[in-house]
């Protein structure tokens, strides 16, 4: 059993290699998650016989977004000021936490999974009250609509990741990866296939992919992600996506580190990250072209039928779990 | 005299002159002199349960005429911390009533006499140390609680009702609790609680009296199926007394649970623990299940309360269990966290109810349906709802989640020791309750942003709630007390984890295991660690990297709001189309709706929907009403078919007593021929 090592001399000597690799990863995702929404929405173009309007395109929205004046409802709350920052916070606060470009993580904030999914609640939390704050009917409703999800999915995204965790003996993410590292034999037993399987379903739904939630539409009966996003305007609405496109970003780097942990920095060294970061973006690009594909032949599944998606992802982490203690 | 003594004798003083006061004092300063001596006893109540909780003892003992042992009052560590925790809510609640119960029937001469009664008995009750004075003190709480619930009865129907069913499942409590005691003291030949936990474990007196407890307790601290009286009684009592009945009141349930299994019967087969684990885990879930399609603001609160009361036995079983299975760092893991719950859950709860008590006070409104944009015309009390809100959805930074982060990692590395699987029922429970925490907690999350939400955020959907003002300076300060504590509680989670570690490894042999010392320790500034488990949290730390992550994104704004000034627009986007009335938000109930169609089975809701044509046409709708009621499934399925089957009994029963004075001399003549015939034989 793997038992985190608690560091308690040395309060004021920072771990300085886990800081630089939390720095890089923070720099890395910003720069790399609107290429990924980007990419995503690329390459369905293309499928879908379309040209597309490149890759760069979320950059240039972005950068829009920022030099235009927010529109404000006259009688909304600091909510709507506020709970975009709360979300892009919480998000970055993912991408510095995850086991991302290195396992290396800070002595005293371990990238512990729960602490993980508590921190990206808080995001979830921040839109679903954006969207209420805009007094409208759009807004409640895909608030109510994302809290249910988000309410379904939770028991699915702590089972996963605990059976994960029971072959490496810790709820830390990142000793997680390092273990699968260092006995690549487990990542293909059916316990972990089962787990990546529902973990991956349990992240669709999370971040507002398909089959569960149509990124790509405006239309009232199937919006969630967008109804809530409708009042927001200027940074308030860049703040949102960008979040939005973060936390998208660093779940499919930690699926990815996950199912192919190769190329994370263990051991610090200025190749190994730039290793590290080549390779995490690699991996998050490719998953993300993936799901772009998945993405073409998939239809959004009916609101009151995402419970059973659910149910069946749920009763596949469970098998996980009870599997991993009587099997392994 | 030890200072815990002192502090004994100083409470009951001040209750006696608390009740002198509200008798005496003139109406017009009746809750002001009244709330400020309740303060002071809650306030000399914390001091004795610090002290007791940090290893001071004390005994009070009170001589009794009756042939029995004379009663003793001495908190032990762990009910010092119970005495300080129901103290510290006691201390806010009555800085809120002194403003809040100024008139009407709450602030009603027997209502303010009932109310140190109320705090005294909650106090008392963990200072007992024999069962008798343990009875006495709880009937005391009972009592004290029930007249100040019945406040209102006059005005409103609806309050008598409670009653009923409040002094009905109180003595229901009683009793099982009465018979647990009676069949340990039968076993043991004592009443006071060091001759009960001689009994032998194992034994059917032993498996006998925790059953007989569970029941009493488990009623007292709301838990499923014994829970029916708190969505009547928690809403109908005046807001700072629901605040006091779910902040503290219930957590002497919990204390009575913890005297049985840490103290009195502390080696527990590995039956209790799940049986334990199964009242929590469906107590938990069907308390949330009802909170989150609650439209009603304090329905919803009394509702979560049973959630959370489920979360801490299920915590207390996990507990049991695992100590059966002799994994016991997790254990005492569980157990802590257990605690650690119950404390954040007087404190988060509280602020909850004192706020929705500040929200009727504002609005008289208390459904949310009505309410909204309260967040601009009450901001304190926003703020504080908001903390508290964020402890009960188990959020960082708060008490909420430091108690549901450590509860789940004792359950996800307690099915394992020294990588050897413990057992095939913990690895299946540990799972199970992992996934009904996970639930548990989304649902929680939902139900207080549609609390927040849909009361402070948005427009105001009646005339009420936009002509709402802030209330009071007195209920502010109580509200930002209950606040900070909340805030507290999670930002320095490692020492107060260690003070309530100490509490359980000192009382009972179970708990005071050799690794007792190491489950929990403090790390870093304010963090936690559990070093037995290997994991480390720290909040304060947590903040600080948010607050760093966060500078860049604040330059940006900074920047962008020079060039680009926000403008405030009555007609933003709305929706679209032109701006949309404030009825056509969503309400609370709309909000709840697809959970309400997720969970239909459980629920069982019941949905009335009548079209009003126009004149004879079929596809012209002029209205469209849509009425849809949850109820209770327990009240509707178990409850009234119990009562209608005793009130049939009943009308039976009165044909054999019809008042007739020879059928009753017939009655006893018989009864005594069969005694002599029984003692002849």
């Amino acid at each position: 059993m793997t038992v985190l090592a608690v560091n308690t001399q040395d309060l004021a000597g920072l771990n300085w290699p886990a800081v630089v690799i939390a720095l890089v990863q923070v720099v890395l995702f910003i720069v790399i998650s609107p290429l990924l929404v980007g990419l995503i929405r690329q390459v369905r173009a293309r499928i879908e016989g379309r040209r597309g309007a490149g890759i760069l395109q979320p950059w240039r929205d972005l950068r829009k977004l920022l030099g235009k004046d927010p529109v404000r409802a006259a009688d909304s709350s600091w909510m709507l000021r506020v709970g975009p920052v709360a979300l892009v916070v919480s998000s970055l606060l993912l991408c510095v936490l995850l086991p991302l470009v290195g396992t290396l993580s800070l002595d005293f904030l371990p990238s512990d999974l729960f602490v993980i999914v508590s921190v990206m609640l808080i995001g979830v939390v921040a839109l679903a009250l954006v969207g209420l704050d805009g007094g409208t009917a759009f807004g409640g409703m895909g608030s109510s609509r994302h809290m249910t999800v988000a309410a379904l999915v939770e028991p699915t995204l702590l089972l996963s990741v605990y059976a994960l965790s029971i072959p490496a003996g810790t709820s830390t993410l990142s000793l997680i990866v390092g273990a699968r590292l260092d006995t690549p034999g487990v990542i293909i037993s059916p316990v972990s296939v089962l787990a990546l399987v529902a973990l991956s379903i349990a992240i669709m739904a999370e971040t507002g992919r398909l089959p569960i939630d149509n990124p790509g539409t405006h239309l009232e009966v199937t919006m969630l992600h967008e109804a809530m996003t409708l009042e927001a305007s200027g940074r308030d609405l860049a703040w949102l996506e960008l979040g939005s496109w973060l936390k998208l970003a660093a779940l499919l780097g930690l699926v990815g580190n996950l199912a192919f942990p190769w190329g994370v920095v263990t051991e610090f060294s200025v190749l190994g990250v730039l290793i590290g970061a080549v390779a995490i973006t690699v991996k998050v690009l490719l998953l993300g072209v993936l799901l772009s594909v998945g993405e073409v032949f998939l239809a959004k599944v009916r609101l009151f039928q995402v419970p059973e998606l659910l149910a069946g992802s749920f009763a596949l982490a469970f098998l996980a779990v009870t599997a991993s203690y009587l099997v392994a | 005299m030890s200072a815990v003594t002192a502090g004994l004798l100083l409470q009951l003083t001040l209750a006696a002159v608390a009740v002198t006061i509200a008798l005496l004092v003139a109406p017009a300063w009746r809750s002001r002199a009244t709330g400020l001596a309740s303060a002071a006893l809650a306030a000399v109540g914390l001091a004795t349960g610090l002290a007791a909780m940090t290893g001071a003892s004390g005994t009070l003992t009170i001589p009794v005429v009756l042939p029995m042992d004379a009663l003793t009052l001495s908190p032990d560590r762990l009910g010092g911390l119970f005495m300080a925790v129901v103290s510290a809510v006691g201390l806010i609640v009555s800085l809120f009533g002194m403003s809040s119960a100024r008139r009407g029937p709450e602030g009603s001469r027997t209502a303010w006499a009932a109310m140190p009664v109320f705090l005294v008995g909650m106090q008392l009750v963990p200072a007992a140390a024999d069962s008798v004075s343990f009875l006495l003190a709880w009937e005391i709480m009972t009592l004290g609680s029930t007249v100040l619930l019945l406040a209102d009865h006059a005005a409103r129907a609806s309050v008598s009702s409670a009653g009923i069913w409040y002094s009905a499942m109180s003595q229901l409590s009683f009793f099982f609790i009465l018979a647990g005691f009676a069949v340990l003291a039968g076993a043991t030949g004592g009443t006071s609680f060091t001759a009960m936990a001689t009994v032998e474990p194992g034994s059917f007196a032993a498996n006998l009296a925790f059953v007989l407890f569970v029941l009493g307790f488990g009623g007292k601290a709301e838990l499923v199926p014994l829970h029916v009286w708190v969505p009547r009684v928690l809403p109908e009592a005046p807001s700072h007394v629901s605040a006091a009945m779910s902040g503290a009141m219930v957590k002497i349930g919990v204390y009575g649970a913890l005297v049985v299994c840490v103290r009195l019967l502390p080696e527990a087969p590995a039956w209790w623990g799940i049986m334990i684990m199964v009242l929590g885990g469906a107590s938990a879930l069907y308390g949330i299940l009802q909170a989150s399609v609650s439209s009603d603001l304090k329905v919803l609160l009394a509702y979560s309360t049973t959630e959370n009361m489920g979360l801490v036995f299920l915590g207390l079983g996990a507990s049991m269990l695992l100590r059966s299975y002799d994994a016991t760092a997790a254990a005492d893991t569980a157990l802590v966290a257990a605690l650690l719950l119950a404390v954040s859950h007087a404190a988060f709860k509280a602020t909850l109810f004192l706020g929705a008590g500040a929200v009727i006070h504002a609005t008289g409104e208390r459904n949310l349906d009505r309410l909204g944009g309260l967040g601009r015309r009450m901001p304190w009390t926003a703020a504080a709802f908001g903390i508290g809100a964020m402890g009960a959805a188990a959020l960082p930074i708060t008490s909420g989640f430091v108690a549901e982060w450590m509860l789940l990692q004792s359950l996800i590395h307690g099915g394992r020791l020294n990588g050897e699987v413990v057992s095939v029922a913990a690895s299946v429970a540990m799972p199970l309750a992992v996934a009904v925490i996970a639930l548990t907690a989304g649902l929680a999350l939902l139900t207080f942003v549609k609390a927040y939400g849909i009361a402070f955020l948005a427009r105001p959907r009646s005339p009420e709630a936009a002509d709402a003002r802030e209330v009071p300076v007195m209920m502010r300060l109580a509200l930002a007390l209950g606040a900070l504590m909340v805030l507290a509680l999670g930002l320095l989670p490692g020492p107060i984890s260690e003070a309530v570690l100490a509490t359980v490894a000192s009382s009972g042999a179970g708990a005071a295991s050799s690794s007792a010392d190491t489950a929990v320790a403090a790390i870093g500034i304010s963090g936690v660690a559990l070093p037995g488990i290997g994991a480390v949290l720290d909040p304060l730390l947590l903040t600080i990297l948010a607050a760093l992550v966060g500078i860049p994104v604040l330059i940006a704004i900074v920047l962008s709001a020079a060039k680009h000034p926000a403008r405030a627009n009555d007609l933003p986007w709305g929706g679209g189309g032109s701006r949309a009335r404030p009825r056509m938000q969503y309400t609370a109930t709309s909000y709840a709706e697809p959970l309400v169609r997720v969970f239909d089975d459980v629920l069982k809701p019941t949905r009335d929907v009548q079209v009003t044509h126009v004149g004879e046409s079929r596809y012209l709708v002029e209205r469209v009403q849509v009425e849809q009621k949850v109820t209770d499934v327990f009240e509707t399925r178990f409850y009234r078919p119990m009562l209608n089957f005793l009130q049939r009994f009943g009308i039976v029963v009165r044909h054999v007593a019809n008042g007739s004075i020879h059928r009753y001399l017939t009655y006893s003549f018989t009864a005594l021929l069969i005694v002599l015939i029984v003692v002849s034989l």
